[in-house]
């Protein structure tokens, strides 16, 4: 095996040159010729049903080709949109179509498509379309759409209930029983609103004599959409290929199959050209799905020590207007609510409900900042209750060292992990006992610093492919082919599908290393269904430990076939090759070597070959590791409170995580800078929020509000290794770490800012506004 | 009824008839076909879309292409002198600065201003001279490190000179 000197690297992205010169290709930038565009007409009620559409008008406008309603397009779906199991096999959900039929459940539901020469021809067209609505009654709370005669949105499910499922193991009321402290406390998860910088785009192009489909589509799951547009258009999938061309950012909001991806399609398949369609910010708020939007219920049972002997937690899902492709994986949150923490019961329950409002899916994370935002909590509870500082008893109840591999009580087994490391070099970096000095001397001068620590576990992967299948209804590998060209040069082939997380860079750097071609000889290709078997592309922070390692195990196949063809090069017997740095020889005479690429030219000279073995020199992988990936980290973030504004200012934010082996040390970082910075916004300024008849009223970034630059600071980051044992690299993931791990750490920091208060939780998002209030809700009086 | 426009963006003369309600971004990205200028949102808060107008960082979604006749613009594709990036675009991809770099080419267009207004910027200056670019993946955390290590290049006689942008 090669000397590893490029993974561990830090060296810069392959990707960056064209994005620092405005010369990468997203959606919007693509050329075309002879182009049709798309414009949705959305509906401006929250719950109504179509009386019907006056498009005449409209349709005499000029530039229009085409105006379509549901009613004309539904003919041409061979099914609904997808919706997966994702942890609820019995859930309850209504069929939904790419655009209304008759009835409308949320504001931004398509209800029409203008089909015109030039953009500003379909929207001006599409003000000229008058659909006459009957509005009935809506519903945008949890709790108000499951009591009693709130109004149904899916008659034939005869409620608004999707599911009430328990997950429990272990005696929850013995734990109850046995314990000297009970806590029950609310915790709420807003809704929030993704926000890619790039908005989603789509262009469908359909050619009528080939029966050939090919989508431009600004989507995290290029591999899924291809399965889908097949199915619900009725092409052959081997006629359909879809492209993810450079992708302006996800956060999960672009993993499902969108309607205008089904829509656009249509329209070219009809008007037999190509169809753009780009959605605008308006549009993204409330057409691209929300996330979170959960209430947690939970009732903790904890001894004066502070070791925590159960938890009963009840998660309240909103699902929004329909069942999102993977609307429950949330639900996921149930499965990992434990964290880093033995317990001897855990009941909990789950809930789904619809509402008239944006459906909710995956946003960074995706449940496990749900859980790791419960659990954390609950420690900051317990540690206030009994009066024990919250980093002792976090210790009190870590899963040690020596518990590892560590079952849950759901039955969940974490690869590897000493959650104390993590910790320890967190506390050391703050200097945690002068931040406490520090702390109390502010308080005597009215100044209200807060601490907070997160110590999260997450579990990523994903797959292996049996429990993902079991699970979610999907199974879960890495993909990759990698291949030796004549001149040595490779390329390697991705099933995952980046959009910014630097993959061309990464996987180019693990085929190096195996091959001992240099990293600048190697081209990662990804994001197009033509060029590969098939992918599972990327969401959950799965890209590396899956595909990643899939390059690797392609490459050593590669390093395998290289050795046979040196070996008879060299006339030598094969195990007697040595291959290193991209040079196989005889063990100990290095001097008589042959190259990988000579090895290359004599793949393709098929006559230098061995008897019997074919030409070529490539392999493809199909990884299905044996369990998922646990990193696992430190946060630790240090606030101030202005008692005067209610404002919060982050003075430190200090992370230590532990995602096995670090590729690219550099990337890893960005990843987590940009994950905390994320998780900050929920904490402190993002809520989507809607008014009592289902309108959006942060519709715009002028009322939704994510971090600008001057609301956090620089980050203090620090790294342990503990490689995973399930896959070859050693790698777990690290997208969402960030996000998972600084929402508590914040939240914590304020609720214990705010403690001379008497303050035990805070409601996100922390405002000033908020902030302001309870610190001065007694008259300002201290407790 | 259309409206004559001439401008010079990246020093290539540009003329032609274009709607009065055009965008200028619209009128950059889809007439002069110059796509490095993205759009992000629809209410000037994203600054995907910073130009250089006369000197000034302008965010071109703000105005109309007929209110920028006679104006010298400079986009994110005027700045490399051949191959050669220009200093910020380099610093970008030296501290990783971007990712999935929708927002790039606006930020690193607010940052030549911000430069060039103020040589040898503290952090907290930095970061508030970027609020009004908005970016989703860095946390802004290297995009701050990149604008620190480009003006130390750019910085009055510091040893590379910055190449001057094309006008």
């Amino acid at each position: 095996m090669a000397i590893s000197q490029m993974v561990g690297a830090s060296i810069k992205r392959r990707e960056d040159p064209r994005l620092v010169t405005g010369t990468g290709s997203y959606v919007d930038d693509l050329p075309q010729t002879a182009l049709v565009y798309m414009h949705v007409v959305r509906s401006s009620e929250a719950h109504a049903r179509i009386l019907g559409i006056e498009t005449s008008r409209a349709k005499e406008a000029d530039g229009v080709l085409a105006i379509l309603t549901g009613k004309d397009l539904k003919p041409e779906f061979g099914a609904p949109l997808p919706v997966t199991v994702c942890f609820v096999p019995d859930k309850k959900y209504p069929n939904h179509y790419p655009i209304a039929i008759d009835k409308v459940h949320y504001v931004g539901e398509p209800v029409a498509i203008v089909l015109a020469s030039s953009r500003a021809a379909a929207e001006d067209a599409g003000e000229r379309i008058e659909v006459k609505y009957q509005s009935l009654p809506a519903v945008v709370d949890i709790e108000k759409a499951i009591a009693a005669g709130a109004p149904v949105l899916h008659e034939e499910l005869g409620s608004n209930l999707s599911y009430d499922v328990k997950f429990a193991a272990g005696d929850i009321e013995a734990a109850f029983k046995e314990a000297d402290i009970t806590i029950k406390q609310r915790l709420i998860q807003q809704r929030l609103i993704p926000i890619a910088i790039e908005p989603r785009g789509v262009l469908a192009d359909y050619k009528t004599f080939a029966n050939k489909l090919t989508v431009w589509s600004s989507t995290q799951i290029p591999h899924f959409v291809k399965v889908w547009l097949a199915v619900i258009l009725g092409i052959s999938e081997s006629n359909v290929r879809v492209v993810a061309p450079e992708v302006g950012g996800g956060f999960g909001s672009k993993i499902r199959v969108y309607p205008e991806e089904i829509l656009t399609a249509l329209a070219s398949r009809r008007l037999g050209r190509p169809v753009k369609w780009i959605e605008d910010r308006n549009e993204n708020v409330k057409a691209t799905h929300h996330g979170r939007d959960q209430i947690w219920d939970v009732e903790i049972a904890a001894k004066k020590d502070g070791t925590v002997l159960g938890i009963r937690p009840t998660q309240w899902l909103n699902l929004g207007g329909y069942c999102s492709q993977f609307g429950t994986f949330q639900v996921l949150g149930m499965l990992v609510a434990q964290g880093a923490y033995k317990m001897k019961a855990f009941d909990g329950r789950a809930v789904g409900v619809f509402t008239n409002t944006t459906p909710t899916d995956a946003y960074r994370g995706a449940g496990r900042p749900e859980a790791t935002y419960l659990i954390e909590r609950v420690m900051d509870l317990v540690a206030r209750e009994t009066g024990i500082d919250p980093v002792e008893v976090r210790r009190k109840n870590f899963v040690r060292a020596e518990d590892q591999p560590f079952t849950t009580l759901l039955g969940l087994t974490y690869d590897s992990g000493d959650y104390t490391i993590t910790l320890d070099k967190a506390l050391a970096m703050v200097d945690y006992k002068a931040l406490r000095r520090e702390q109390a001397e502010k308080r005597k001068q009215g100044k209200y610093m807060g601490i907070g620590l997160c110590t999260y576990i997450e579990i990523c992967g994903l797959g292996p492919a049996a429990p993902t299948q079991a699970a979610t209804g999907v199974s879960l590998w890495g993909m990759s082919v990698v291949n030796v060209h004549f001149t040595g040069k490779a390329t390697v082939i991705i099933g995952s599908s980046p959009h910014g997380q630097g993959h061309e860079t990464t996987y180019a750097q693990v085929a190096s290393d195996v091959l001992g071609i240099p990293v600048e000889d190697i081209d990662v290709q990804h994001g197009d269904t033509a060029i590969g078997p098939m992918g599972m592309d990327t969401y959950g922070s799965r890209s590396t430990a899956l595909d990643g390692n899939a390059v690797h195990i392609s490459a050593m196949k590669v390093q395998e076939k290289a050795r046979k063809i040196a070996a008879h090069l060299l006339e030598a017997a094969e195990g007697d090759i040595v291959y290193e740095n991209g040079k196989a020889f005889v063990k100990g005479t290095p001097s008589k070597a042959v190259t990988i690429q000579e090895v290359a030219v004599a793949a393709f000279q098929t006559s230098r070959l061995p008897k019997g073995m074919e030409g070529g020199l490539e392999a493809t992988t199909f990884f299905d590791p044996t369990n998922f990936v646990w990193p696992f980290g430190a946060h630790i973030c240090v606030v101030e409170v202005d008692a005067e504004t209610g404002a919060t200012r982050i003075l430190r934010y200090v992370a230590v995580d532990d995602c096995g082996t670090r590729i690219n040390p550099m990337v890893v970082d960005g990843q987590l800078h940009g994950g905390i910075a994320q998780g900050i916004g929920q904490a402190l300024f993002e809520e989507g929020v809607y008014d009592e008849a289902g309108q959006l009223r942060t519709g715009s970034l002028v009322d939704y509000l994510i971090p600008t630059a001057s609301d956090l600071p620089s980050f203090e980051l620090a790294a342990t290794i503990t490689p995973s044992p399930v896959n070859p690299l050693g790698t777990k993931g690290i997208g969402e770490a960030g996000t998972i791990a600084s929402t508590p750490a914040v939240m914590n920091a304020i609720v214990d800012a705010l403690e001379p208060f008497g303050v035990k939780d805070v409601a996100m998002p922390a405002t000033p506004q908020k902030l302001w209030q309870l610190m001065h809700r007694n008259g300002g009086t201290k407790r | 009824m259309r409206r004559r426009v001439a401008v010079t963006i990246n020093g290539t003369k540009h003329e032609h008839e274009v709607e009065p309600r055009l965008l200028l971004v619209h009128y950059i990205r889809d007439v002069a076909g110059l796509t490095g200028t993205h759009v992000g949102c629809d209410t000037s808060n994203c600054g995907a879309c910073t130009v250089e107008l006369d000197g000034h960082s302008v965010k071109s979604c703000t105005m109309f292409a007929v209110q920028a006749d006679g104006t010298q613009i400079t986009t994110i594709e005027g700045l490399a002198q051949g191959t050669t990036l220009h200093p910020l675009q380099q610093a970008f991809w030296d501290e990783h600065g971007l990712q999935c770099g929708f927002c790039t080419p606006g930020m690193i267009m607010a940052a030549k201003q911000l430069l060039e207004r103020n040589s040898n910027p503290t952090e907290q200056e930095i970061r508030v001279g970027l609020e009004g670019n908005l970016c989703r993946c860095t946390g802004y955390h290297n995009i701050v490190k990149s604008i620190q290590a480009a003006a130390k290049v750019m910085a009055p006689g510091a040893e590379r000179k910055a190449p001057a942008s094309v006008s």
